[in-house]
This record gives C-alpha cells, sequence and structure tokens, in this order.
C-alpha cells in the first residue's frame, strides 16, 4: 500500500467509494481499482475496513454492509453515506476556473455544453463556488486573426490535412515558410500554439498562433511520421540540450526581467540587485538581439565570439547613425529649403534640425 | 498512514451523519471505536479529529439539544454533507474530463482529482471523464495547460480563499532592494501566462497588483481568516489588465529598414516604400506607445534598422547602442 497516502486522503476515497458503488448498483474490482487509482488489493483492504465499521452505542450495530463476491461490489447497505461528499472549496475552483479558461479558448465551436457545465457546478457547489470568481485565467487572444487561424487549423485536424505556414522566428528576425502535420493545439501560459510536425525542421515543433503571418490548409492528408511524438508541454516549452552554447549574462536591475523571460540554468545575485545568469540556446543569434536591446542594462560576458559579434554589431548600426548625421549636416546647410518637405525626412516641413 | 486512524474518522463520520440530535464528546467516545479511556488523551485526539474532518469539508455543526445543555454536541447534517444531484450529459463530462486535465501538475492538481473523484462517486461516467469516450464532443487535439511555477500561489490561493491578509517581500521592476509589503489579497490573475495578484496594499494605502514571480521568500499570513474584505465591485481581472497592459500606440516613428531584414518591424508597419535616397533601404513608418521600449525593439535590429524620426527616439537607441559598447 502506497505510503504516501494519508489517513484523511483514504478515508476521502472510502467516503467515495460507497456511493460511487451505490450509483451503479454493482460494479467490478477491476474497473473500481481504476477509477480510484489503487491496485486491487488496496481496493479489497479498503472494502473490508468500510465492512468492519461499527458504532457500539447505544446498541452496537455495523453500518455497511457489502459484498464483492465474484469480483463485483454490491453495497446492500450503507445508513447516510449514500451520496458523496460535497465539494470543497479548492476542489470547485479547480474545475470552475479551468472551465471559464476553457471558454476564452479561441477555436471552440460548440460552447453550449461549456456553459451548461459550469451553471450545473456553480449549483452543486453552492457557497463553495463563490472563492473561484476571486481567480481569473486570461486567454491571450492577440487578435482577430488567431481566432481564425485556430479554426482553420481545427478543420484541418479534423480533417486530417497538411498545413502550409508562414511562420516569424523573432529571434533571427526571420519570415520562414513551412508545411506542418498538425497534431494539436495546446493553450500554455496563456496562450495558443499549435503543436506539428514540421517537414521542413524534420521534428516537432510548437508555433506561437500570434506569430503565424499567414496560413493555408493545403488539398494534401496529414501524415506526421511515427516518430512524431507529443511534446510533454508539462515539461516547460524550452528544453535545452546539453549540446546547446553556454551563455553568460550580466543584468542590472533594470535589465532582471530578463530573468524572468527567459529560461535560465542558473540565476545568481549580485550586489545592487543585479543578476548574473546562464542560458542555453543553440542559436545565439537572439541573445545578440537581446543584448542591443539591453544596451547598458546587460552584458554578455562569455562565450568570447558572442561577445565580438555583439560589439561588432553595435559598432556598424552606430556607424548608419553617423553617416545619417553627416548627411543631415549637409542637409542643413544645402538640401532643404527652409519650410519645404525635405527629402531625406519626408514626414518633416520645418527646418531640420 | 494509520489504518485505525482512518477506521476511527470513518467510524465518526458515519456516527455523526446517523443522528439527528447533537452528541456530546462523551456519547461520541461511547459509540466509536477506536478512542482512548484517559481523558485527556481524548480530548486531544477527538480535537485532531475534528479539524481533519473540517479541512476535508466535512460540515461539522456544533450545537445543543435543549437550552439546558451545558456540554456541547456534534453532527453532521445530512443536507449539508451531500453533494447536491448532478446529471450531466455526455458532452458535459467529457469537457469536465477536460477541464480536470488543465491543472495537471500545477498547485490545483490534486484539489481537481479529488473533485473528479466525489463526482464520479455521484454516478457520473468515468469513461467520459477520461476523455476515453469515443463519442466524445470534445474537440480533438485541444489540450489546454495552466501552470503555477511560482511558489507563491499556494499560500496567495490559500490567503484569496480564506480572505487573510499577506505579507512578502516584493522585489519591484527595475529596483535594487526588495521591500517588505502588506497585502489584503483580492484575487490572483494568470494574464500571459504569468500570476499576479490584486488588492490593497496596507503600507501604501492604495489598491496594488503584484506580479508572483517577483515575490521573493515565503508568503505569509499576517491575520485570521475572513479579516479581508473584497470591495463591491473590485475587477481583479480589470485592475491586472490596467496595469500589465502597453501603453495606446499614440506616437509615429520613420525608420529605414534594410531590404528583406526587420520582418518584426513590417509586421505591424502602418506603411512601407521603397525609399528614393537611399539604395536597399526602405522607409517604414510604425505607431509606438512607450518610447523607452521602441527604442529598446529598434536598437535589437542592429545596422537592419535606423529610426529617423522622432529625434527622441533617435537619441535613445543610439544611447541603448552605445551603452553596448561602453
Amino acid at each position: 500500500m502506497s505510503v504516501l497516502v494519508t489517513s484523511t486522503e483514504r478515508l476521502q476515497r472510502l467516503l467515495a467509494l460507497v456511493p460511487y458503488v451505490m450509483s451503479r448498483k454493482s460494479v467490478g474490482l477491476a474497473e473500481t481499482a481504476a477509477a480510484f487509482g489503487v491496485s486491487e488489493r488496496e481496493l479489497v483492504d479498503d472494502l473490508n475496513l468500510l465492512w468492519c465499521v461499527e458504532l457500539r452505542a447505544p446498541d452496537p450495530y455495523c453500518p455497511i454492509d457489502l459484498s464483492y463476491e465474484g469480483g463485483e461490489i454490491v453495497v446492500s447497505q450503507a445508513e447516510s453515506m449514500g451520496r458523496p461528499l460535497r465539494l470543497a472549496v479548492d476542489e470547485a475552483s479547480a474545475l470552475l476556473v479551468a472551465l471559464r479558461m476553457l471558454a476564452e479558448v479561441p477555436g471552440l465551436e460548440d460552447r453550449s455544453a461549456l456553459s451548461r457545465l459550469i451553471a450545473k457546478l456553480e449549483a452543486a457547489a453552492g457557497e463553495a463556488a463563490s472563492a473561484s470568481a476571486q481567480v481569473a485565467v486570461q486567454v491571450d487572444i492577440p487578435d482577430e486573426g488567431a481566432e481564425e487561424y485556430a479554426a482553420q487549423i481545427r478543420s484541418a485536424l479534423s480533417a486530417g490535412r497538411r498545413l502550409h505556414l508562414r511562420y516569424y522566428v523573432p529571434g533571427r528576425d526571420e519570415a520562414t515558410e513551412r508545411d506542418v502535420d498538425p497534431m494539436r493545439l495546446h493553450i500554455v501560459e496563456g496562450r495558443p500554439y499549435l503543436e506539428a510536425w514540421c517537414l521542413r525542421a524534420e521534428g516537432m515543433r510548437l508555433f506561437r498562433l500570434d506569430r503565424v503571418l499567414s496560413l493555408e490548409v493545403l488539398d494534401v492528408p496529414s501524415a506526421p511520421p511515427d516518430e512524431a511524438q507529443p511534446v510533454d508541454v508539462d515539461q516547460g516549452l524550452f528544453r535545452p540540450s546539453p549540446d546547446d552554447v553556454p551563455v553568460v549574462l550580466e543584468l542590472s536591475a533594470a535589465g532582471r526581467w530578463v530573468a524572468e523571460y527567459y529560461p535560465c540554468e542558473s540565476v545568481a545575485d549580485l550586489e545592487d540587485g543585479r543578476l548574473r545568469v546562464v542560458l542555453r540556446t543553440p542559436d545565439t543569434g537572439w541573445v545578440r538581439r537581446l543584448a542591443l536591446r539591453l544596451g547598458e542594462d546587460g552584458r554578455v560576458i562569455s562565450p568570447p565570439s558572442l561577445v565580438a559579434d555583439i560589439r561588432e554589431t553595435a559598432t556598424a548600426a552606430l556607424a548608419n547613425y553617423v553617416v545619417l548625421s553627416a548627411v543631415h549636416a549637409v542637409c542643413l546647410r544645402k538640401l532643404c529649403p527652409p519650410w519645404t518637405p525635405c527629402r531625406l525626412w519626408p514626414r518633416r516641413t520645418s527646418p531640420c534640425g | 498512514m494509520s489504518k485505525r486512524k482512518t477506521e476511527r474518522l470513518l467510524g465518526l463520520v458515519v456516527c455523526l451523519l446517523s443522528t439527528r440530535r447533537y452528541l456530546t464528546a462523551e456519547q461520541i467516545r461511547d459509540a466509536v471505536p477506536g478512542y482512548p479511556e484517559q481523558d485527556d488523551l481524548f480530548k486531544r485526539m477527538f480535537e485532531r479529529d475534528k479539524e481533519d474532518l473540517r479541512e476535508l469539508g466535512v460540515p461539522l455543526e456544533t450545537g445543543v439539544n435543549h437550552p439546558f445543555d451545558d456540554d456541547p454536541g456534534y453532527r453532521i447534517r445530512q443536507q449539508a454533507y451531500e453533494l447536491p444531484e448532478l446529471r450531466l450529459e455526455a458532452d458535459e463530462a467529457a469537457v469536465l474530463g477536460l477541464a480536470a486535465r488543465v491543472w495537471r501538475r500545477a498547485e490545483l492538481a490534486g484539489a481537481a482529482a479529488g473533485a473528479l473523484l466525489k463526482l464520479r462517486a455521484a454516478g457520473i461516467d468515468a469513461a467520459a471523464l477520461d476523455g476515453a469516450d469515443e463519442h466524445s464532443l470534445v474537440p480533438q487535439g485541444i489540450e489546454p495547460r495552466l501552470g503555477t511555477p511560482e511558489p507563491a500561489f499556494g499560500p496567495l490561493w490559500e490567503a484569496v480563499r480564506d480572505r487573510r491578509p499577506v505579507t512578502f517581500s516584493y522585489r519591484a521592476a527595475g529596483r535594487s532592494d526588495p521591500q517588505q509589503r502588506e497585502l489584503e489579497p483580492w484575487g490572483v490573475v494568470n494574464r500571459h501566462g504569468r500570476w499576479y495578484v490584486a488588492g490593497w496594499d496596507r503600507g501604501r494605502n492604495a489598491t496594488r497588483v503584484f506580479r508572483l514571480g517577483r515575490i521573493a521568500g515565503p508568503v505569509k499570513f499576517c491575520g485570521p481568516p475572513g479579516r479581508v474584505t473584497v470591495p463591491d465591485g473590485a475587477d481583479v481581472r480589470e485592475l491586472v489588465r490596467d496595469w500589465d497592459s502597453a501603453p495606446a500606440q499614440e506616437h509615429t516613428a520613420l525608420l529605414r529598414v534594410r531590404n528583406g531584414a526587420g520582418v518584426g518591424l513590417r509586421r505591424h508597419a502602418v506603411s512601407v516604400q521603397a525609399d528614393d535616397t537611399a539604395e536597399g533601404w526602405d522607409l517604414v513608418t510604425t505607431r509606438f506607445g512607450d518610447l523607452g521600449w521602441f527604442a529598446d525593439y529598434a536598437a535589437s535590429f542592429g545596422p537592419d534598422a535606423l529610426v529617423l524620426d522622432p529625434p527622441d527616439l533617435r537619441e535613445a537607441v543610439i544611447r541603448r547602442l552605445k551603452g553596448v559598447l561602453a
């Protein structure tokens, strides 16, 4: 028997077991054990314990009578234990919060089952339902486009069709084109994702719906290979591989958000609220872009090749502005007659400066 | 786990459920096997048992049968104990199964599983709940998930549920030192996949929103249950939305963007046109809300994007780039 189960947890199971059997007249041992997530031996122990319950006063009697002959459980007497205990606040909240979140999921065609169920559960839970109003989950629907994409993906899923995606990869600032075989539509961390076998990458990929630039349902059957196994999103969306490059970053207090947004292998506090974090990534391109946006609030310490790459990029970017200001200086002197639309600064009509 | 304790608690529930009259502790000791003879030991054990049952959600009532009775008695009213009659259609049961899976591995996963157990016990078809029903009406392939990686979620949910004030140490965005805050929590909200708590900040004497991931160290209760009153009309969703949302995009920027690059800038552009003054570049006009945020974003494109206008935005980008080289 599992040692992790406390007395109250087992009591909870026992209180549910009696009405479970009674509401079904008779039910098999194996089926019941599976429903309660216990072994048949544990279930028989539970049944024996229930059968042995005895009250001594005023007259001794056994309130529960049951049998499990031939593997079929029958409860012939259960006093007032015939119904399950009402839902606790946590239980009612867990279900209602999840249901209200489902109601926000894009691409659900039939919301009537959801609203009927929410109403029934609220009624059954009574007061226990009230706390659930204090927990809310918002599902991001980035724009109308995502709702439409979700509907298209759903129809591709049910018709078993391949999809063509134009998809934005922000880390590389690239619009990519690819054919994918859709597997599931996820809501992870409040955002809709398409999980699909990508024919270009030859691997399972998660696509954020708000980064889909365009989507087309192809007249080709979806045929993911056997190796296309669902991604376990419960383990987190980003799972670095040991082959990935470790990047060491130092962040000022204003740059601490980086540690909140990106999964870090390690985070160490330095003085003045500064942080030193280690990230692992197969592609350092996005770290370069991150370093450019952080300016003095973040500094890449290693690897040295990335440090050099970032300096080079920043220098090239600044050089553009030097050229611009040189042109600007020329412009100030000669090119722009006062109070006319400027050729270099098309939106301005006032003199440069 | 103690089998004897389970037996005793079960006996106690059955005994109190089957009585209409209030039973005194003495009468309960006589009826339910497993309580010790010694008075002080019995008292302590009985107190713990009552607490355990209340924690499980068993509605234990205290009262007297006659106004002249000295000792209080106990009973469980059947009507308060029982889950009311509940019938679900096949499609509703399937949606319920989906809802219970939302919390898998997260804070309220145990509570969701406990709820399903009770609903199964009420006769609802277990196969439909598990999603094993072939005729399930739940859209195939939809798997919503909710995570609670923030350790502060558990205690803050309890505080919201039981209406208890809390204190915690909080590091506000960009601040180097965490500060101690005292909060009357009104609700927790998940937005963009992150958890927030909104309520009345006693130190600031104002409504405040906190991001759970920025709470450093433990969340401690600093008052008894029921001490927090959520004001009528307080909408925690709205509070968090206001706190978190980006400012209106009321400014316009003009950038020079290299051909084929700056996809992110072009995606949300108001207009893109070839720049006749610079070969190989486009003029991209776009809207932005917060100058600092947009300067960061524009800088991230490096030499592929150049802010022409407004000048303060251009200067901010140049500052970022110089910061990289500093």
